[in-house]
């Protein structure tokens, strides 16, 4: 009784959380249990592996110069999902930290335009950059109009692996910069300047000093650029012509042939590979953050 | 006089751990009351009960003669100058001394004069436009003043209102809240970890530790008649020593028979000595009724702040005669220097200078400035978990 | 190393702004052909403003992110004040967790999730689509809901844990006290919030594409349609317009952004300070 000063506001800010509990509940945790069971479930929704095992164990011929092999159709799509995914993070980690760094140098107002710059792209919707990038592209297209004027002949590159890394890089490229950015604007340059005083040279600063201190900053971008380009199905259909089938177009096509079970596994199968992926990169985080 | 706020019995315990052990005091009208104490003494809990932001697990809390216990912050007749002062950050000046007339629906005109005249009262006239986050903490401190005080309340609450102002600004401050209380006959209950700010703004200090109340009582009765060791040695600088009453008015302690002027102990009784270090003279060592040895010596400006090894136990003693390190002195007290305790759990915990150093005294309080920014943030958290799990 | 940078800016910005400059000159060009620029002309936009479908998937856009906006802001703000409060830590770190999953997860994994609990869901009800404006604005809500409260949490953190208490103190209920004081301080972060729900809410394609049904299309859906056929310039029209609509909105973004004008504020008072020294 003599917590009645203020407990009926607290009943209110108890109630205020009443409505998004239940919301996330049931759009947020109930979906994913509905991928696992219709991942573990034939049309009848009756228990199977089988979908499971079809992502492991399906085949398909591919002919290359060597001849035909016999291939396992979804593990080398992950595979090629994943090796993909990596290339264009990876550039977009090497091209992008050294950028997120000079912005974070320049001055307030400089630094305010160039966020603003790389957002704008950012805010573009990503079928029209894919697209712009594709008339880029085409055999027909600007790149090589411009390589024909120079006289430097055609280069063929729309369809290839290339292609879909340049889409992946220049779609996600922003979503690199700007996690490492708000990290490196907010390092305190006193420590930069102590690490000078202490000794370190301008590559020990940025390997002792400013890489660790950034790190968290990374860790995001890299969440935030490999995640998209693993599971994307557009990049793949318009740069790759679709000849470059990744997980993501195969979630995308057995959803199209109205195939839900097995494009509930497949997703199944990203999300755990995803989630253990990411458990990993977090302990990688903890161990660096440690040291 | 009048009594305007009653505790009775309070206690208050956060996560089963006891801040406050059955406070009983009384607070008059028009008086300059200052809560004093080291971090988590319980003093800015007693505030927070006063003000309704904390309610008391046991006890009465009366307010003019009415249990207000149950009574929420907003229907209290009483205001509170917030440590970091809490202005709100979209409001300019005016608009936040303005805030509780408006609340009030107090009509516009009104509003005008009252604002008007608090803001002249704390001297801030011609910023009432100003937005508060332009201001330099001195100027946040006034316009929490005259928010806190345009309400026109009963009791002002002032939780280390100072803490956050370099020295000269609270000198300046402590005289100004000292003439603020005086014009406007309010009541001021003033928290503070400062004994200085303590002696000489207030008509009443209450020293607290431990969640338990030490004494109440005048600067001066609190300074020359500390009532046990934990109160002398918290207030200014105490040679705090184990001493037998032989009868009324005869001490001995350190080896030696001292006259006194304290009586009514039991024959023979175990007691605290308090002697203060500006009221030991420096004679010749025949002439000392103690001796000893100078083992350190630090000019201070006004006088050298000495201690001296007199049988093991250190003394400290501010003297304006030059001694030397190693220099054999005598020690002369006056009878009336002499204060006498009775025996209490503090007793043999302060007094003893052996480790005393300026340096560490300057850390110490230090540190205690920063726990007290913790701790006064810690309990809030913690009554506001405490309410929401009711 | 100064001059190095710049370059390397350049360079950057040449590879983000390339592509779009690219669109927006072949917007005006007469011809089909995507490598020679013929004529200026304004050909393709009419086509464009002619074309009912891509207008009324603009409308459909427009009302589904007004909508999913302002409802995520609602609810979203009301859960970062509910989980501000929130005393158990074990609870705190259910939420978090939660709160979290539609923003790591890929998109495509919240489009199918969604998407099968409303088949699953549509089919015991024994409809035979169930995809709707509905599941879509159920879906939009869910993917904007963590950003809302991602950027009122910790406004809401910030604040000085006093000022509510002060409110109360100067003769606020506890309601008022909330309306009054905690409100606008937690605005910007509200409003940041509304802003990032109804721009997401616009771009999204992943999860709207396996959510939509019934002939309910969006913008980016018909672009995804638009762009699987054939290349026409018509597309070209319809970016340059969102381009700049985008930078319209991003500039006013930045105007009205708080913290922005208060750094720049900053800056001048220093400024002034400088010279006056």
């Amino acid at each position: 009784m003599k917590k009645k000063a203020s407990g009926n506001l607290t009943l209110i800010r108890r109630l205020a959380l009443a409505p998004y509990s239940f919301w996330a509940a049931l759009f947020i945790v109930v979906p994913l249990i509905f991928v696992a069971y219709y991942a573990f479930t034939d049309l009848q929704f009756r228990f199977t592996t089988d979908n499971i095992t079809r992502f492991f164990t399906a085949t398909s011929t591919v002919a290359d110069e060597t001849g035909e092999h016999e291939v396992r159709t979804y593990v080398l799509i992950f595979l090629r999902s994943l090796k993909l995914a990596v290339i264009s993070t990876v550039i977009c980690l090497i091209f992008g930290y050294p950028f997120a760094y000079l912005i974070s140098k320049a001055g307030a107002r400089t630094q305010s335009i160039l966020i603003t710059l790389i957002m704008i792209p950012m805010w573009m919707n990503f079928l029209i950059r894919t697209y712009a990038w594709m008339t880029i592209l085409q055999d027909t297209g600007i790149l090589n109009g411009f390589l024909g004027m120079l006289g430097l002949g055609r280069i063929h590159i729309i369809g290839t692996e290339s292609a879909v890394v340049i889409g992946m890089v220049y779609d996600y490229f922003p979503y690199m910069i700007l996690p490492i950015y708000s990290v490196m604007a907010k390092m305190d340059v006193k420590l930069l300047e102590a690490a000078r005083d202490l000794g370190c040279n301008g590559v020990g600063v940025l390997r002792r000093v400013i890489w660790p201190l950034s790190l968290p900053g990374v860790i995001s971008g890299v969440t935030m650029v490999l995640i998209p380009s693993i599971s994307t199905f557009y990049i793949s259909q318009k740069l790759g012509n679709g000849k470059f089938y990744l997980i993501g177009d195969a979630i995308e096509g057995q959803y199209a042939a109205n195939n839900l079970h097995f494009a509930a596994a497949i997703a199944f199968i990203l999300m755990v590979i995803l989630l253990i992926g990411m458990a990993f990169m977090q302990r990688f985080a903890n161990k660096r953050a440690a040291v | 006089m009048k009594k305007i706020v009653e505790l009775k019995n309070v206690s208050k315990s956060f996560d089963g751990e006891l801040v406050l052990d059955h406070i009983n005091l009384d607070i008059y009208d028009n008086e300059f009351l200052t809560l004093l104490g080291p971090s988590g003494c319980g003093k800015t809990t007693t505030l927070r009960i006063i003000g309704g932001f904390e309610t008391a697990d046991e006890g009465e809390v009366i307010f003019m003669g009415e249990e207000i216990g149950d009574v929420p912050p907003h229907k209290r007749n009483v205001n509170t100058v917030f440590q970091r002062y809490a202005l709100f950050p979209h409001l300019n000046v005016f608009e936040n001394v303005a805030f509780p007339l408006r609340e009030k629906k107090v009509p516009k005109a009104e509003i005008e004069q009252r604002v008007g005249e608090m803001i002249k009262l704390v001297a801030l006239t011609g910023f009432e436009k100003r937005s508060v986050t332009s201001l330099s903490g001195g100027q946040q401190q006034r316009v929490a003043i005259a928010r806190a005080l345009v309400g026109r309340p009963k009791v002002l609450l002032l939780d280390e209102p100072l803490a956050a102002l370099d020295l000269k600004l609270r000198k300046d401050m402590q005289q100004e809240l000292k003439n603020i209380q005086k014009a406007t006959g309010i009541t001021f209950i003033f928290v503070t970890h400062d004994q200085e700010e303590a002696l000489s703004m207030s008509d009443t200090v209450v020293v607290m530790s431990e969640g338990r109340i030490q004494q109440i009582g005048t600067p001066i009765d609190i300074y020359n008649e500390p009532k046990n060791a934990f109160v002398a040695d918290f207030i200014g600088e105490s040679n705090i020593l184990d001493g037998v009453m032989l009868r009324d008015r005869k001490v001995s302690f350190s080896g030696h028979l001292f006259d006194c002027v304290d009586e009514g102990f039991a024959p023979r009784e175990p007691v605290d000595v308090v002697v203060r270090p500006e009221d030991v003279d420096i004679v010749a060592p025949e002439k000392g009724m103690l001796q000893g040895t100078v083992t350190s010596v630090t000019f201070l400006g006004v006088h050298y702040e000495i201690i001296v090894d007199i049988d093991g136990f250190k003394w400290m003693i501010q003297t304006t005669d030059f001694v030397d390190v190693d220099e054999h002195i005598g020690l002369y007290i006056e009878p009336d220097a002499i204060h006498i305790m009775k025996k209490s759990e503090y007793s043999g915990m302060f007094g003893d200078y052996s480790s005393y150093s300026m340096e560490l005294d300057e850390i110490g309080e230090l540190e205690q400035i920063e726990e007290l920014g913790e701790l006064t943030e810690e309990p809030v958290e913690e009554a506001k978990e405490a309410e929401s799990e009711a | 190393m100064k001059t190095a940078s710049k370059i390397y800016t350049g360079l950057v910005m040449l590879f983000l702004f390339a592509p779009i400059a690219i669109l927006l000159v072949f917007s005006f060009n007469d011809s089909k052909s995507l490598s020679v620029f013929s004529e200026f002309s304004l050909h393709w936009y009419r086509e464009l403003f002619r074309d009912s479908e891509t207008l009324g998937a603009v409308r459909n856009t427009l009302v589904l992110a007004v909508c999913a906006a302002l409802l995520s802001t609602a609810m979203g703000t009301a859960a970062a004040v509910g989980i501000h409060k929130l005393k158990s830590r074990y609870m705190r770190a259910v939420m978090d967790t939660v709160t979290n999953i539609p923003m790591i997860n890929p998109d495509i994994i919240t489009g199918i999730s969604l998407m099968l609990m409303f088949v699953f869901v549509g089919r015991l009800f024994g409809a035979a689509t169930s995809l709707n404006f509905a599941t879509m604005l159920i879906a939009h809500i869910t993917f904007c809901l963590p950003y809302v409260i991602l950027q009122v949490l910790p406004k809401l953190q910030q604040m000085d844990k006093a000022l509510p208490e002060a409110a109360m103190d100067l003769g606020c209920t506890p309601m008022r006290a909330f309306l009054k004081v905690e409100v606008p301080e937690i605005m910007p972060g509200i409003v940041t919030g509304l802003i990032m729900a109804f721009t997401l809410s616009l771009d999204d394609f992943v999860i709207s594409y396996f959510t939509s049904g019934n002939g309910f299309q969006t913008l980016p859906i018909r672009i995804y349609n638009m762009t699987k056929k054939t290349v026409t310039p018509k597309m070209y029209a319809l970016a340059t317009i969102i381009f700049f609509v985008i930078l319209f909105l991003l500039l006013l973004s930045n105007l009205t952004d708080a913290d922005t004008v208060q750094a720049v504020r900053t800056a001048r008072e220093k400024k002034k300070a400088k010279n006056k020294a």
